[in-house]
């Protein structure tokens, strides 16, 4: 005597993305903020040290936020021109930017007038930085040099003019005093390059593309490099050879970021998507999309935050949820107080020497499957139409009304409703008929619908509409289907032009041809 | 039929054993059933058959106890002869020719006189009551069994047939007649299609077409006799049987459900459903605590037991074997395939492929498993089950199984629903063992033919592998019929029509076509190991062509019709069955050679569709070229009456006759492996017993005699302490300890105990010792141990008895 089995859901592929670590981790975070800018933002950098105000670099100034005020703390308006590459120490209290005037700026982050002006180069100077042992500025600018400051005397130590173009970008190693990495702009025809300067040059690493920014792994091992479409990685330590290039967006890359962790890669494109990298297989894990073109990106320490800037001024920034706003998510499945009721003993496991009594599990059925197993057709498919199942799962209503087929008594189940039974049926045909998972099933349950109760058609308006409704909707479905087979169609006789013929060896018959012919006369008639 | 002189066809079971009731013998130990051209004596504890009673040459019709004798069974036959046999040993003990074929006999106790009847249906059906006092003549008889019964003690005869029922008298040599209308006012159908009558009581109950049962009563008067009707069936009531205290009636039909009808009380009525098939006869031992019900997927089921056997039903899937278990696969119960072991002609389990509750509903479509295919190591199991409705389109699924290890059954790993839109015409994995990704072809009616892999999903981490289309394969819209990979797994044939394609798996491209025309391919098989370069087809036009693939040209082909063909795994044979003028000739050849290995004309009547070649579990070494085929494996086959046959060399048979002679014990007791050892250390004891009563002192006692392992084995199970324990105990009481050390030993243990009671046995144990010698030697050995064990079981185990009472 075997025990009843219950009828099958099927359970179908779920479409669209998948649930991966990586998206949940990465859609952890609050609604955006927005903050209107007065112009493009160029640069964002975090503060090292807590608690973590970021810089903004936007148009002729730079304002300073805390972690959660939407208001600047503070801002840096004494610029003449167009700000650029504001930049913190490692220790939180200074500020170097540079300027469109070729005057480089150090400042208190406390105070308002710039501590410091660093005069020598003649153009813009695009790039600024603190060396690891924050007692010099590195600073790159378009009149193709880069030179190295002392701080406290204001005075250049060193420059540097092999570079032959504009420089736009640039990085100092935090390990190193001495190292720090510079990419270009391309004007002329020899291909861009970046260098890497231990004192003088040791290093051209060729990106191809003019360099948008660059980015150094912790480890100071790995190189990142972005420019127009592509992200590169290079390995420092075997003289600079490239890992891997990454083609990932369609516009030019402009920004680069690293997570707290170091295991993904964030990177920042005019194409308005920041993409997530996994720094180990460089997959695209996860895709964030913006509003504008976007120029600048940072991470707050931890990943606490997102911030973005784009070419509209625009400055978007997304906080993390905390732990208890994360789980107010996941709230709907808070398990209710008869739960430990349920669970009582059942999650106790036998140890070795203990004597199991096992008792027969209890099968539990659903209630429509409770009154299958008692051949209560109708009662089955009233409850298998209740609100919540139609509406939630419509699979366990399709699955019944499949079952019923399949038992012959699906025609006795659909008659003798009332009116409000019978809309209730065509309400859920309506929603679900389209469905080409349901269809097959759908489609001979409408018919039966429609041969039951067709001698009372007229007499519900209630019914008539919903029929009206119904026939409406296969109409467009129809007109859809023989759309696509037109779709369909065309793109045959793309692919049969554009596929070249392959000869098969072919021993005996050779009746091909007329058979191929056969086959697209066919065709044109489905179409 | 013998042609080879040494290779004989032989019957290997399978056959109906539902077509008649079942007996029961008295002490309800036994249960007989008519099978084929013999009857199969099952025993009731262990479900094992027993033996068979050969003897006829025909269809046995009936079974039943010999009412004088309760160890005697009348068998009774198509082939017009009754036997006489005693069932626990299997003799035959007389037989008498009846002159026509039997189709059933019934017999009834009355008193000292039993009396034997035989229904001859050639003679226009009518019956011939034999006895040494009575006979009767009965006109008009139906040819159902189950129509037929004895009334309280043989007083009466009922029959029904159509529309009548007849009662006869004996005594009073008179009979009635009662007709009910063909069909009442809702157009229900009356006709009876079972009769039983009530032990002690004047009552008689039949089953009807449209589910009723009526009651008869006081029908010993033409014109006073009263009915009632009971109603639960909604269809055919198909057999009805009495208790033998006359309490309650059981009634089971195709609903597959067994009802208890209280008798006086019908209201009262108990379930029991869901028994798997429908219900063709119950039958209840005399005792009354079992009841057998026989089903029609063939099947017997004893209620407070367990089934007894299912065996082959009919088939639309292919023969397989198991590369684990090496058991037969084949459909079994709807919905099911069945594990069939073939060394012990016995279900192994059964496995439910479509998972669905059945309907047990004539006239109902459902689904059926109609292929099913195995990887070479048995990892992976493909099924494919359908349905079709006259109205709507055809419902397919293709399911993946995975063979788990730790529950040691097939688990579902992927469902593919509709994984073509018409029918598979044929599925087979890739049998090569080297390569990494396991592939699946399936072709279709609707002129494709997928491969399906296992693949892991790029994404989700969590998932295991699921098997995801490969690629979509045509051949100008032609219908693949059948598919076949080479044994490396390098190429894969399919036949479309008359046209053999060869792929290759690796980067799907059509290698080359072949093909013979007239006619469609109907087989296709790749030589294995040394002629692997063969691919074999037959077609409809009764050609058999061997192609080279070397030279893609045809190497041999000959003229003949051929049904099946099949490669062996395990060797370069190959095996074709040939129907000719009604009855089916095989040759067994190779590849590379035209003609036959071995050849033997009409192994059997009719069509063989269905045969495997099973591989041995050892390998035989017989050198005779004509039986050389059968060294690696055995040819099985299935003939139009399901019965499983055979090829077996005599070598074999002589071996296999030996092992079951050493095999024949007592059957008394149910035959399982503790009994083995039990009824073999009791004999020891014995003997034991009896060489110390010849005082051969020198030899030492057998362990088994020792109290420790009496103990241990007349103690419960259940309040044995762990194995474990037990171990080290069981383990000394089996070494043969010296004598010196022994008395060391003891000492110590006093030393232990000190209790007075040790001490006294001391004082008292060395005239004992003296008068016994060795026989108390054991005894003493273990005398810790026996004390252990003691305690073990004065702990208190009744909180285990009141567990086991919740």
């Amino acid at each position: 005597m075997a025990s009843y089995k219950p009828t099958k859901i099927t359970v179908y592929p779920k479409l669209g993305e998948k649930v991966t670590q990586d998206t949940v981790y990465w859609k952890n975070y609050k609604a955006p903020i927005q903050i209107k800018e007065f112009g493009a933002v160029t640069n964002i950098n975090f503060s090292p040290v807590a608690p973590h105000n970021f810089a903004v670099t936007a148009f002729t100034r730079i304002h300073i936020y805390g972690p959660f005020s939407h208001e600047p703390v503070k801002s840096f308006t004494r610029f003449k021109d167009t700000a650029y590459c504001g930049r913190f120490r490692s220790d939180g209290q200074l500020l170097v930017a540079g300027c469109e005037d070729s005057v480089v700026r150090l400042f208190d982050v406390n105070g308002k007038v710039a501590l410091r002006m660093y005069k020598g180069h003649t153009k813009a100077v695009h790039v600024t930085d603190f060396t690891s042992d924050s007692y010099q500025i590195l600073t790159g600018s378009d009149d193709y040099s880069c030179r190295l400051w002392d701080i406290p005397n204001a005075t250049e130590l060193n420059a540097y003019q092999e570079h032959t173009d504009y420089i736009r970008c640039g990085v100092t190693s935090k390990l190193n005093t001495n190292l720090f990495i510079t990419g270009k702009m391309e004007t002329a025809a020899p291909p861009p390059l970046f260098y890497a300067y231990v004192l003088i040059s040791v290093m051209t690493l060729d990106h191809g593309q003019p360099v948008e920014s660059l980015l150094l792994y912790p480890s100071e091992g790995l190189l990142v490099s972005a420019g127009g479409r592509f992200v590169k990685v290079w390995d420092l330590l075997k003289k600079g050879q490239p890992l891997v290039s990454l083609k990932n967006h369609h516009k030019t890359v402009t920004c680069l970021c690293l997570s707290s962790n170091g295991e993904r890669l964030l990177s920042g494109s005019l194409d308005r998507h920041v993409k997530v990298y996994n720094t180990t297989s460089y997959k695209v894990v996860h895709n964030f999309d913006y509003a504008a073109s976007i120029l600048s990106l940072a991470l707050a320490p931890n990943d606490e935050s997102i911030v973005v800037g784009m070419t509209n001024g625009i400055l978007n920034l997304k906080h993390r949820k905390n732990a208890e706003e994360s789980k107010e998510i996941s709230g709907q499945q808070r398990r209710r107080p008869s739960y430990r009721v349920f669970v009582k003993g059942k999650n106790y496991f036998p140890k070795q020497d203990d004597y199991l009594v096992s008792k027969p599990v209890k099968q539990h059925l659903a209630k429509y499957d409770k009154q299958l197993k008692k051949f209560n057709v109708s009662k089955a498919l009233d409850t298998a139409l209740e609100a919540w199942t139609r509406l939630k799962k419509p699979e366990i209503t399709v699955a019944v009304i499949k079952e019923l087929d399949r038992r012959g008594t699906l025609k006795n189940a659909l008659a003798g409703r009332d009116e409000q039974g019978l809309s209730r049926l065509l309400y859920f045909l309506i929603g679900n008929l389209f469905d080409p998972r349901f269809a097959p099933v759908l489609v001979t349950a409408a018919e039966m619908i429609l041969d039951i109760y067709q001698s009372v058609i007229g007499q519900s308006s209630v019914v008539d509409r919903q029929l009206l409704r119904l026939q409406e909707m296969l109409e467009r479905e129809i007109d859809y289907q023989q759309e696509l087979l037109e779709v369909l169609g065309m793109l045959d006789t793309v692919f049969a032009s554009s596929l070249p013929r392959k000869e098969v060896p072919c021993s005996a018959i050779s009746k091909s041809n007329g058979l191929t012919q056969g086959e697209g006369r066919l065709q044109l008639q489905a179409t | 039929m013998v042609e080879h002189g040494d290779i004989r066809v032989v019957h290997r079971g399978g056959s109906k054993i539902n077509s008649r009731e079942p007996v029961i013998s008295s002490d309800s130990r036994l249960l007989l059933c008519a099978s084929g051209e013999c009857v199969k004596v099952f025993s009731t504890s262990t479900e094992e058959c027993i033996h068979d009673l050969r003897g006829h040459t025909g269809l046995v019709t009936g079974v039943l106890l010999r009412p004088s004798n309760h160890l005697q069974a009348y068998s009774c036959s198509a082939d017009g002869t009754v036997r006489l046999w005693d069932f626990t040993d299997g003799i035959l003990i007389k037989w008498r020719s009846v002159g026509k074929a039997c189709v059933c006999v019934c017999t009834c106790v009355c008193a000292e006189l039993f009396q034997l009847v035989a229904v001859h249906l050639p003679q226009s059906g009518d019956r011939l009551v034999e006895a040494r006092e009575l006979s009767a003549v009965l006109s008009d008889v139906s040819s159902n069994p189950a129509a037929i019964a004895f009334g309280r003690g043989g007083e009466y005869i009922v029959s029904a047939k159509g529309l009548q029922l007849e009662v006869y008298f004996f005594k009073k040599q008179k009979s009635y007649r009662f007709s009910l209308k063909e069909n009442n006012k809702k157009g229900r159908k009356n006709t009876f299609t079972c009769v039983a009558s009530h032990p002690q009581d004047d009552c008689i109950a039949t089953g009807h077409e449209d589910g009723k049962i009526r009651l008869w009563r006081n029908f010993s008067h033409k014109k006073e006799y009263t009915y009632s009707t009971l109603h639960w069936h909604h269809s055919v009531v198909s057999s009805l049987c009495f208790t033998p205290e006359g309490t309650n009636l059981l009634s089971g039909g195709v609903e597959s459900v067994l009802v208890q009808w209280r008798y006086n009380q019908e209201s009262q009525k108990d379930f029991l459903p869901r028994l798997g098939a429908a219900i063709t006869h119950i039958v209840v031992s005399p005792d009354g605590a079992l009841f057998c019900t026989s089903h029609s997927d063939n099947s017997k089921e004893l209620l407070s037991a367990l089934r007894i056997q299912v065996t082959l039903k009919s088939l639309s899937t292919d023969l397989m074997v198991d590369p684990r278990s090496k058991a037969m696969v084949l459909n079994g119960k709807p919905g099911h395939l069945q594990f069939y072991s073939l060394q012990r002609d016995k279900l192994l389990f059964n496995l439910d492929i479509v998972q669905q509750e059945y309907i047990h509903q004539s006239g109902l479509q459902q689904f059926e498993v109609v292929k099913a295919a195995f990887t070479a190591s048995g990892n992976w199991l493909a099924s494919v089950e359908e349905r079709k409705q006259k109205d709507a389109e055809l419902e397919l699924n293709l399911k993946l199984w995975m063979f788990d290890e730790q529950s040691q059954s097939f688990v579902l790993n992927t469902t593919i629903s509709a994984p073509h839109e018409a029918r598979i015409t044929a599925m087979c994995f890739c049998q090569s063992t080297d390569s990494q990704t396991t592939m699946l072809v399936s072709t279709s009616k609707d002129g494709h033919f997928k491969a399906w892999q296992l693949a892991t999903p790029a994404h989700t981490e969590d998932d295991g592998p699921s098997w995801s289309c490969d690629f979509v394969g045509a051949y100008h819209s032609l219908v693949p019929e059948c598919c076949t990979f080479s044994a490396d797994g390098s190429l894969l044939a399919v036949s479309f029509q008359e046209v053999v394609t060869v792929w290759s798996p690796s980067s799907w491209e059509l290698l080359t076509t072949l093909s013979q025309p007239p006619g469609a391919i109907r087989d296709l098989c790749f030589g294995k190991l040394s002629c692997s370069k063969y691919l074999v087809g037959t077609t409809a036009n009764n050609l058999l062509c061997c192609w080279n693939l070397l030279t893609c040209a045809l190497e041999w082909s000959t003229s003949m019709n051929t049904s099946l063909l099949l490669a062996d795994p395990l060797s370069e044979n190959m095996a074709a069955f040939c129907p000719q003028a009604g009855f089916t000739d095989l040759f067994v050849f190779k590849p590379n050679e035209p003609r036959p290995l071995y050849s033997h004309k009409a192994v059997c009547s009719g069509n063989v569709t269905r045969a495997v070649f099973a591989p041995r579990e050892e390998m035989l070494d017989s050198c005779e070229e004509s039986s050389q085929w059968l060294n690696h494996s055995q040819l099985y086959f299935l003939t139009q009456c399901m019965d499983l046959m055979t090829f077996t060399t005599k070598a074999e048979e002589a071996r296999q006759m030996a092992a079951s002679k050493q095999l024949v014990i007592d059957d008394s007791i149910a035959m399982t492996p503790f009994h083995l050892l039990l009824g073999k250390h009791r004999g020891q004891q014995q003997q034991q017993e009896s060489g110390q009563d010849s005082l051969s002192a020198e030899r030492t006692p057998l362990p088994q005699g020792s109290a420790a392992i009496k103990e241990l084995l007349q103690t419960p199970a259940h309040i044995l302490p762990s194995t474990s324990f037990l171990c080290s105990m069981f383990v000394q009481s089996l070494l043969i300890s010296v004598t010196d050390s022994r008395s060391e030993e003891m000492e110590s243990e006093k030393e232990e105990d000190s209790e007075e009671e040790e001490i006294e046995s001391r004082a008292v144990r060395p005239p004992e010792m003296a008068r016994c010698g060795q026989a108390t030697e054991t005894a003493t050995l273990t005398k810790a141990q026996v004390k252990e064990l003691r305690r073990v079981k004065k702990l208190d185990h009744g909180w285990l008895s009141s567990v086991l009472d919740l």
